[in-house]
């Protein structure tokens, strides 16, 4: 099979409309992606470890989504600002509750804990809102469609990308320009000096949390409107692939996180688009970018180099 | 004088190791007071029980308020005890080395600022106004320590001497009343240490401040400390004037004596 030539035939028989639609598509996901995967990357940057209940942090935001509008019938504008709070406060507990009392003890402690508070997340989900997948409840302002010109887009496609510019802008804008950025970086270049200036870490680093799940939150919510179905398990692929996105940047880099969120989201639709046949390696594709992007460059595409601390 | 920093018996154990046994301090206002000892005496362990990044096994920190009340600070948080006005170095340079010079003391200031995170975020006038204060004060400072020149250089990019006076002054951008330096001349050629001798005298009298120094540089020590402390095996083995120290037979046997290894 010659892919080259199939992939030339593929771009060549595909009119501008389609293309069109997979770059919006391919957007939509990346945006996605590149906001979890901004959650990943800052608690990388600050503790130096791998929050693997972030995934599960999306899949409750999602359930907290469910109920507000399925089951209480609050409308969803109130409900997406009751899910970003509910959920940055879950981040807030995990990392009480999991992580703080492991402070001073090996980074291994701390992940095997993480790893613990992710299955448990899963299996008290599985728990409590059984395994049966549940519906994401139907918002029709986002989820219609609207028509450019040929192209058929649903609304929440061009939503998406909107909502992570403005979340981007505005975290970039509290890591760079405020006194709890400054310490967000004073904490994450060398703790011990920054908590010798005057700097409350456990501070530092619940926020942190409470960031990076609010912005998992936004991403869970306009997740829900586009793949409506929920399950207990609805957290594991996305929080891979955004922790792979955030190893490509460069973990511990924002913008690296978002970078490497729009690759992973391109790439996958674009596979998808151009080889029908290897739809079914779709999850394959972000690990297979990971290994060929660490082995030119093992820090990720904007990475520091680490120098071992003394 | 009055005291402003003491240590009523501190001791901290590792397992079976006493780092520090029941030491006690009395560090007086507006004085340089040195701690010296062999390496592996305790010294920098009896720093980290000081700033709060290790709480002592037993025994308590007591620290003086401008008010005049003296307060216990064992077990307290190190970023609230840095509030409380005691500063430190390290000793091994602890830079933030990416960041330029300007910018690591700037990190230093900032976090005395009034202002939340929304005046910050919304540029309100106070913020405005706070933030101007700030850089100037922070041009006035590096301005008297000769580093205003090089601000816009790699913390790491600096040579030896000015890193180490750099660490200095970012401790003092935090507003001390209190400065420990953990060996701040390590490292350093005669003449670099001689400079850092009349830095430490200088910043004391400009700052109005106490000094508590871990150091191995016999002259440094001797020229400029009001009060020796001899720590050996985590207990003190003797305390006094740079003269009663340099004649006494115990500090020689135990430290002097092998001072080429130092």
């Amino acid at each position: 099979m010659d892919f080259f030539s199939e992939f030339f035939q593929a771009i060549t028989n595909m009119s501008a409309t389609s293309l069109a639609q997979h770059v919006v598509n391919g957007v939509s996901l990346g945006s996605l992606y590149a906001l979890i995967a901004i959650g990943y990357t800052m608690v990388y940057g600050i503790l130096l470890m791998i929050n693997f209940a972030h995934g599960d942090i999306v899949m409750m935001a999602c359930y907290f989504a469910f109920f507000g509008i399925t089951v209480f019938h609050i409308p969803w504008y109130f409900t997406f600002i009751g899910v970003i709070i509910a959920t940055a406060l879950l981040g807030a507990v995990i990392e009480r509750t999991a992580y703080r009392p492991l402070r001073d003890a090996p980074k291994n402690s701390v992940l095997i804990s993480a790893i613990g508070a992710s299955f448990l997340l899963e299996n008290l989900a599985n728990y409590l809102f059984s395994g049966r997948p549940l519906r994401f409840p139907d918002i029709p302002l986002l989820s219609s469609n609207i028509e450019v010109g040929d192209v058929q887009i649903q609304a929440i496609c061009i939503v998406i990308p909107i909502m992570t510019f403005l979340s981007l802008w505005l975290l970039l804008h509290i890591v760079n320009h405020t006194k709890i950025g400054m310490a967000m970086r004073a904490v994450s270049k060398d703790y011990e000096i920054a908590r010798v200036m005057g700097i409350n870490i456990d501070r530092v680093i619940s926020i942190t949390f409470i960031i990076g799940s609010a912005l998992a939150a936004i991403g869970a919510f306009m997740w829900g409107v586009r793949y409506p179905g929920i399950t207990p398990m609805l957290g594991v692929m996305p929080g891979l692939k955004c922790f792979i996105a955030a190893v490509i940047g460069g973990i511990g880099n924002i913008k690296g996180a978002v970078i490497g969120g729009f690759i992973l989201g391109l790439g996958e639709v674009f596979i998808v688009a151009f080889f029908p046949q290897l739809s079914g390696y779709r999850d394959a594709f972000a690990f297979i970018v990971l290994i060929i992007i660490l082995f030119y460059k093992p820090t990720g595409l904007l990475g520091e180099k680490t120098t071992e601390k003394v | 004088m009055s005291t402003i920093l003491k240590t009523d018996r501190i001791t901290m154990r590792f397992g079976g190791v006493t780092a520090v046994n029941e030491l006690k301090l009395d560090i007086r206002e507006h004085q340089i007071v040195a701690l010296i000892g062999p390496n592996g005496a305790g010294k920098t362990t009896a720093f980290n029980m000081i700033t709060g990044v290790y709480t002592p096994t037993s025994g308590d920190v007591m620290y003086t308020l401008p008010s005049g009340e003296a307060i216990k600070i064992t077990g307290k948080r190190p970023s609230d005890i840095a509030k409380m006005g005691i500063a430190r170095t390290f000793q091994n340079i602890r830079l933030f080395k990416d960041l330029s010079v300007y910018e690591n003391v700037m990190i230093a200031k900032h976090l005395h600022l009034q202002s939340g995170f929304m005046s910050a975020a919304l540029h309100l006038p106070w913020y405005n106004k706070e933030q101007k204060a700030m850089e100037q004060d922070v041009k006035e400072l590096l301005q008297k320590v000769d580093l205003w020149d090089v601000r816009e250089e790699k913390a790491s990019s600096l040579p030896y001497g000015q890193q180490r006076r750099l660490e200095i002054v970012r401790a003092l951008a935090t507003g001390p009343r209190v400065l420990l330096l953990d060996e701040p001349a390590a490292g350093m050629n005669p003449k670099e240490t001689e400079e850092l001798t009349e830095f430490i005298r200088r910043i004391r009298d400009e700052y109005d401040l106490t000094i508590f120094m871990i150091e191995h540089h016999m002259d440094l020590v001797m020229e400029i400390s009001d009060w020796i402390y001899v720590l050996d095996f985590g207990m003190e083995i003797a305390q006094g004037t740079p003269e009663e120290i340099q004649n006494n037979s115990r500090v020689i046997e135990a430290y002097l004596g092998v001072e080429e290894d130092a």
